[in-house]
């Protein structure tokens, strides 16, 4: 039944293809040669520059500490949510002591614990963004009227306003809100592990660490890999700038300890009316992801168990 | 497809689907609002002259006018609307008014497609660069506007009911008028009267002493003397600029604006800089002042932490509700204390401008139809229509007569009295956005004022940013 395979194939895909090509592609061309321009985003008037817009984006150093801002949440972002959402879900699901006939079992509590885990994601990303700037507000803000009950009068950070925290405070937010997501999804991925795998693990007398490790993860690993490129996206994209926007001073600062690429992308575009020279940072966005996505696909690449 | 092939299918949705996720929110946004060119239709045809109708509106045409819904709401412009409607009643129905905080994602498009409304209030957070709006010729010359008989008085020009300095702020060098400033904005160090009496029983500072000494005595109550919204250190200047022009004249602040080389270096800059880093290094900034936004310093400050705060004078409306929590806030607006006595500038020099710019795009229908509506509210009655409803005062010199006004706005006028000829006018801000806002503000003014820069350090700074800037090609460069 080989014949008339590809065309078979080619018959159904036409269609999304078209739309996918309409839809995502074409937008990509025009970008780029947006890019090429000085349009201003206000007048539909422009001419061709070359490459002047990437020339000056090298010399651009606000557009550097936009860079180097958002690859450090790209590369801590996944990491600590991945690895916090993991470890929840594991104590969540298999890491509570063994009761009666169940094999294995969550700690106690961990119907509750699920439900306020998830609770941030109900939560549109503004109200936290703004949720987390009260808590944050020198002035009057929860963390330092905690510090100050606690007797450590000495330690009122600015937080958001000192250059050298802003960013981990924001990062801090953006972990809370989506740490949720991943603990049910990671669930989800552990209910469907069998559990005569690790009746099996017990019986021979493995504990919690060697039961992760060896049984929980690699049979959970194409979850982490989804996981990690769909947080390595928020990192980089709308996530990030609806927080930095919200929560940071400035915003993207103090003193551009903040700004990161689709920010800048908006402040070029609709503060600056330099639209022509945003898309070209937009490119090097579309850059950075590709590079990241191409990384993660690389370094996840392994066998496939098979249960 | 009963056979496996080479190319498995999972990796081919797989990476498809990763591929399109990974990109499509990045570029989408960009190219949504890509150029769409066209032609927006037919403009209206001009109407018949007359002395009630000098602009020419074309009595019937319909007319659409997009408000920005900030700090002032859009009522005033609807009871403008009204009056309108009413000056010709044949447009009854055809003319619509718009509100929006996102003015810029709401018209680019229409600006893009040569579509624009007939009158816009470009203001807010997402206010259009007027420099590029200009440079791109997408507004229309407001001149035979400024010509037309005012509504008050037929017998004296538009142009001659103004305040000072109003026509010029809206021109970009050229003898063509762009922008309508609507409201008219006083800036300087906002205190209330009665807080400043029962905490360090005193005046307000005529000198920096005075004020050092004000500051001392709160600060012995536990009370601070300054605080700020360090999330928008560009707040910062409202009262600092004119301080520095008080020490070394109006021209300091010229050849900053004209970013002339090595205008930051200017001695007045650096003793202006000084005394506001002396605030920081005495303690008499509110804690925590680097961390607030402008509500956040704004309530600190009318609950009584601080005394004094930088602000315009749309502070009394912003934080009418905490100040009418006590009804005996007296709020009034100080202009710079004086620094010494070798001050080129007298006390009462003071920052007061244009604010919420009002534009009749050039490819707008009806443009005639648009400056008529501006010629109504430039009239007595909509402007205290609107000094009424929002306590701030609009360009329309005066105006003011027989009505009740609210303690700031009293204070006000009567800062703008005192400072006579001593009106300073910065351009900085609506010149450079970006280097007045982000790089100044939040790069150097606000790192300095939470103790992470020196005076010196900051000037050097803010000396590279406007080099950069004079520098950058892309930016457009004015001059006055």
């Amino acid at each position: 039944m080989q014949h008339g395979k590809y065309r078979f194939i080619v018959g159904f895909l036409v269609i999304p293809l078209a739309i996918y090509a309409i839809f995502v592609i074409s937008p990509f061309v025009q970008a780029i040669y947006y890019s090429f321009t000085d349009w201003t985003g206000l007048s539909s008037d422009m001419k061709m520059v070359g490459f002047d817009n990437y020339a000056r984006l090298f010399k651009d150093s606000v557009f550097w500490a936009a860079v180097g801002n958002s690859v450090t949440l790209l590369l801590l972002l996944p990491v600590v949510t991945l690895s916090l959402g993991l470890f929840f879900a594991f104590m969540l699901n298999v890491g509570g002591r063994r009761r009666k006939k169940a094999v294995i079992g969550g700690v106690r509590g961990s119907g509750t614990y699920k439900i306020l885990y998830f609770f941030p994601q109900v939560l549109s990303i503004p109200i936290v963004a703004l949720l987390f700037q009260f808590a944050y507000n020198p002035e009057s803000g929860a963390l330092n009227a905690f510090f100050q009950a606690i007797g450590l009068d000495s330690v009122q950070p600015d937080w958001l306003g000192d250059p050298q925290i802003a960013l981990w405070c924001i990062m801090g937010a953006m972990i809370w809100a989506n740490v949720g997501f991943y603990v049910v999804l990671f669930s989800a991925g552990m209910s469907s592990i069998p559990k005569d795998f690790y009746e099996a693990a017990l019986l021979d007398g493995a504990n919690r660490f060697n039961t992760f490790f060896r049984i929980t993860l690699p049979l959970l690993w194409d979850t982490v890999q989804t996981g990690w490129i769909y947080m390595g996206i928020l990192a980089l994209d709308v996530s990030a700038f609806a927080f930095v926007q919200i929560m940071s001073v400035g915003p993207g600062g103090p003193d551009y300890s903040t700004e990161v690429l689709p920010l800048y992308v908006y402040q070029k575009t609709f503060r600056d009316g330099q639209a022509g020279y945003a898309t070209s940072i937009g490119v090097s966005l579309l850059i950075v992801t590709l590079i990241f996505s191409a990384i993660v696909m690389r370094l996840g690449r392994r066998e496939r168990l098979e249960f | 497809m009963g056979s496996t092939s080479d190319f498995s299918r999972r990796a081919l949705i797989k990476r498809a689907a990763a591929l399109g996720i990974v990109t499509v929110p990045a570029m989408s946004a960009l190219s949504a609002c890509a150029s769409s060119g066209g032609d927006g239709g037919e403009k209206a045809e001009k109407g018949q002259k007359s002395a009630k109708n000098p602009l020419a509106v074309n009595e019937s045409a319909a007319l659409d006018v997009v408000i920005f819904d900030g700090g002032f709401g859009d009522k005033y412009a609807k009871d403008a609307q009204a009056e309108y409607v009413a000056a010709f009643p044949k447009t009854k129905g055809k003319v619509k008014l718009a509100s929006t905080q996102k003015i810029q994602s709401t018209l680019q498009p229409r600006f893009n497609g040569g579509n624009p409304p007939d009158l816009v209030d470009n203001s807010g957070a997402e206010q259009m660069d007027f420099g590029t709006l200009v440079s791109k010729n997408q507004l229309a010359d407001l001149t035979p506007l400024l010509d037309a008989p005012s509504i008050d008085d037929p017998n004296k020009k538009v142009r001659d009911t103004l305040r000072p300095g109003v026509v010029e702020m809206g021109q970009f060098g050229g003898k063509e008028t762009w922008i309508m400033y609507y409201a008219y904005t006083v800036y300087g160090v906002w205190y209330s009267k009665t807080n400043l009496q029962k905490v360090a029983d005193a005046e307000y500072p005529k000198t920096w002493d005075e004020m050092l000494a004000v500051c001392e005595k709160a600060k012995k109550k536990g009370v601070a003397g300054w605080t700020y919204p360090g999330k928008y250190p560009y707040y910062l200047p409202f009262s600092l600029y004119p301080f520095i022009a008080k020490i070394g004249g109006a021209e300091v602040l010229r050849k900053i604006d004209n970013l002339e080389p090595n205008a930051w270096k200017d001695p007045a800059v650096k003793a202006a800089f000084d005394a506001y880093y002396e605030l920081y290094k005495k303690g008499y900034v509110l804690k925590g002042s680097p961390g607030l936004d402008h509500l956040q310093s704004q309530k600190a400050w009318a609950e009584g932490k601080a005394l004094f705060i930088p602000n315009g004078s749309w502070v009394e409306n912003e934080s009418a509700k905490q100040i009418e929590k006590n009804p005996d806030f007296q709020l009034s607006v100080g202009a710079p204390s004086s620094l010494s006595s070798s001050d080129k500038m007298p006390f009462g020099t003071i920052w007061a401008s244009g604010g919420e710019p009002y534009i009749v795009p050039r490819e707008a229908k009806n443009a005639p139809g648009g400056m008529e509506m501006l010629r109504i509210m430039l009239s007595k009655k909509s402007s205290q229509n609107f000094i009424k409803q929002v306590s701030s005062l609009t360009s329309l010199n005066g105006g003011t007569e027989g009505l009740k006004l609210p303690p700031g706005l009293d204070s006000a006028q009567q800062a703008l009295r005192t400072a006579g000829q001593n009106i300073v006018n910065p351009r900085l801000q609506d010149w450079y956005v970006a280097l007045q806002k982000e790089k100044i503000g939040v790069g150097a003014l606000g790192e300095m004022m939470a103790g992470r820069m020196t005076p010196d350090e900051a000037i050097t700074k803010i000396q590279k940013y406007a080099d950069e800037t004079r520098e950058d090609s892309s930016v457009k460069k004015y001059k006055r």
